[in-house]
């Protein structure tokens, strides 16, 4: 069966639009975690998930990380990556590291392009 | 031309050079001159964050100066020419620059691929070669003008490029290494620098790092994708590769690898190599004899550097996130754990003096280099550094496979 052009055109805009106002709903979804531990997370995916990916998340090991890189990239596949690790690579299982929630604010921060890293607060000397 | 006959400057030109000549003379008596000193106690630290390095003096523990403009040091690794005078250090972003430790600035600098991951220096010292994820293979480049001498893309048969690991120096002008996709362990021969010649060899699957012992004549390959390591004999090439410790996991699940270990010439001591097991929280000991497994360790987490005192009676070893602020001592005599220390937040990097007496860590999340006794085990020093990660002294340009 062939669809008149006009059709196909049509329905491929509002599958799009749908596409992405339900992708803009979730978006909107991840509560953000508090400051500090938001400083924290963004700490992590900077210094430990930079061992592989790049301090600057363009890439190493591991694939680059840049806004230009998640571009298209399904957000919930992109959770599960970070909860249970890519058997087969060298991607671990972040679970019990990061909850579910914190994994969708991280990716959704990807997405929007990473904050920079400021460093973890200062502690009393040990030694 | 040439059969003119030497004229006379006027008068007023001579009092020109003459004067310029006592000045610029006077000037010279006048300048004290640039204290000498040695190179031998230098070292380099990276700050990761900043791409700037740190030059660093061992004798009085200081810090003599700083060099920025180094690009994107993340991962950044250092070789030192022979003479211990200039430090290339290769950057994450393929940025390979060439440090003069004594003028304390950049000698030379090439960006040189999209992804890098360390280098090595020819024995000659005449060659320095960078090992790149992206495009995956290695490129030499003259050690004096960095001037990109060859070439030699990690491809297979399929077409595909493969990001190298694990390269060494070996003698001659050879460099050998692994490829990660590809499972396959390489040596690319630059004696005739411009005509490169490349030997293959099985390498198991997914080698993730390698090193090559202090003698020269085995190397060894981490793999990330089975239980084992890949072993070469460099003095029976035709042999070929082998495998080591085949199945140390004995099929249990692998525990989570939240960072590559590290290997280097610095695990093997006393006829023994302690490596870093993969996915295991353990450190696997090897005779360098038979290569067969001796013992094993078990260490509070994932091991990153295992890390033998030059004088081989004890291994330090430090560990992947989230337990990176832990540092385990094992007495090689003993076999066992004997000191569990936490000289900091996120120790990324740990380096002797070539004696042994002093090692000095890297506390990224403290911002801190800290220097130990380690006769005693306690902190004797150290300074204030931002986001601290390799530190690399130049006695490593005395060593194979640094």
């Amino acid at each position: 069966m062939k669809l008149p052009p006009l059709v196909a055109h049509v329905a491929v805009f509002i599958g799009a639009a749908l596409v992405s106002a339900f992708a803009a709903a979730n978006e909107s979804q991840p509560a953000p975690p508090d400051a500090e531990r938001a400083r924290e997370l963004v700490h992590i995916v900077r210094q430990d998930c930079g061992s592989c990916h790049g301090l600057t998340l363009n890439g190493g090991l591991g694939p680059a990380l840049t806004i230009e890189a998640m571009a298209g990239k399904p957000a919930e596949s992109m959770v599960a990556t970070i909860i249970g690790g890519r058997p087969g690579t060298p991607m671990p299982p972040f679970r019990g590291i990061v909850t579910e929630s914190e994994a969708e604010w991280i990716v959704d921060q990807l997405m929007r392009g990473f904050p920079p890293d400021t460093g973890l607060p200062p502690v009393q000397a040990r030694n | 031309m040439s059969s003119q006959k030497p004229r006379l400057a006027p008068p007023v030109l001579w009092g020109v050079v003459l004067s310029a000549m006592v000045f610029l003379l006077s000037a010279c008596a006048s300048t004290p001159p640039a204290a000498l000193r040695g190179t031998g106690d230098l070292g380099v630290v990276i700050e990761r964050a900043d791409g700037r390095v740190k030059i660093v003096e061992t004798s009085g523990r200081s810090v003599l100066a700083t060099v920025e403009g180094l690009g994107d040091l993340s991962h950044a690794s250092v070789v030192f020419s022979r003479d211990a005078r200039y430090a290339y250090v290769f950057g994450r972003d393929g940025g390979l620059t060439k440090v003069d430790l004594l003028e304390a600035r950049i000698a030379g600098r090439v960006v040189q691929a999209g992804n890098a991951i360390g280098g090595s220096i020819s024995h000659d010292g005449s060659l320095v070669v960078v090992q790149n994820y992206e495009p995956g293979g290695i490129k030499a480049f003259d050690a004096h003008t960095l001037e990109l001498v060859a070439d030699v893309p990690a491809t297979t048969e399929d077409g595909r490029r493969s990001k190298v690991v694990g390269l060494a120096d070996l003698s001659g002008k050879r460099f050998i290494y692994a490829l990660f996709e590809a499972g396959e362990i390489r040596i690319t021969d630059f004696a005739d620098p411009r005509n490169p010649v490349t030997q293959r060899f099985a390498g198991g699957n997914q080698p993730y790092d390698a090193l090559v012992t202090p003698n020269g004549r085995h190397y060894i390959a981490g793999l990330f994708g089975e239980d084992g390591l890949a072993l070469v004999d460099l003095w029976n090439l035709d042999k070929g590769s082998s495998k080591i410790l085949d199945g140390y996991g004995r099929g249990e699940q692998p525990l989570p690898v939240f960072k590559m270990p590290h290997l280097r010439g610095w695990s093997v001591a006393g006829g023994r190599a302690y490596l870093p097991a993969i996915g295991r929280h353990e450190v696997l000991v090897v005779d360098t004899t038979t290569w067969q497994e001796v013992g094993r360790i078990p260490v509070k987490s994932q091991p990153v550097f295992a890390m033998a005192r030059p004088d081989g009676r004890e291994i330090w070893v430090n560990f992947a996130f989230p337990d990176n602020g832990w540092v385990q001592v094992i007495d090689t005599v003993s076999g066992q754990v004997t000191h569990t220390l936490q000289p900091g937040r996120g120790i990324l990097h740990m380096e002797f003096l070539s004696k042994g007496h002093e090692v000095w860590l890297s506390a990224r999340d403290d911002n801190r280099v800290v220097i130990y006794d380690t006769a005693t085990k306690t902190p004797i020093g150290g300074f204030d550094s931002l986001s601290p990660s390799g530190i690399f002294f130049t006695t490593r340009a005395a060593r194979t496979g640094f």
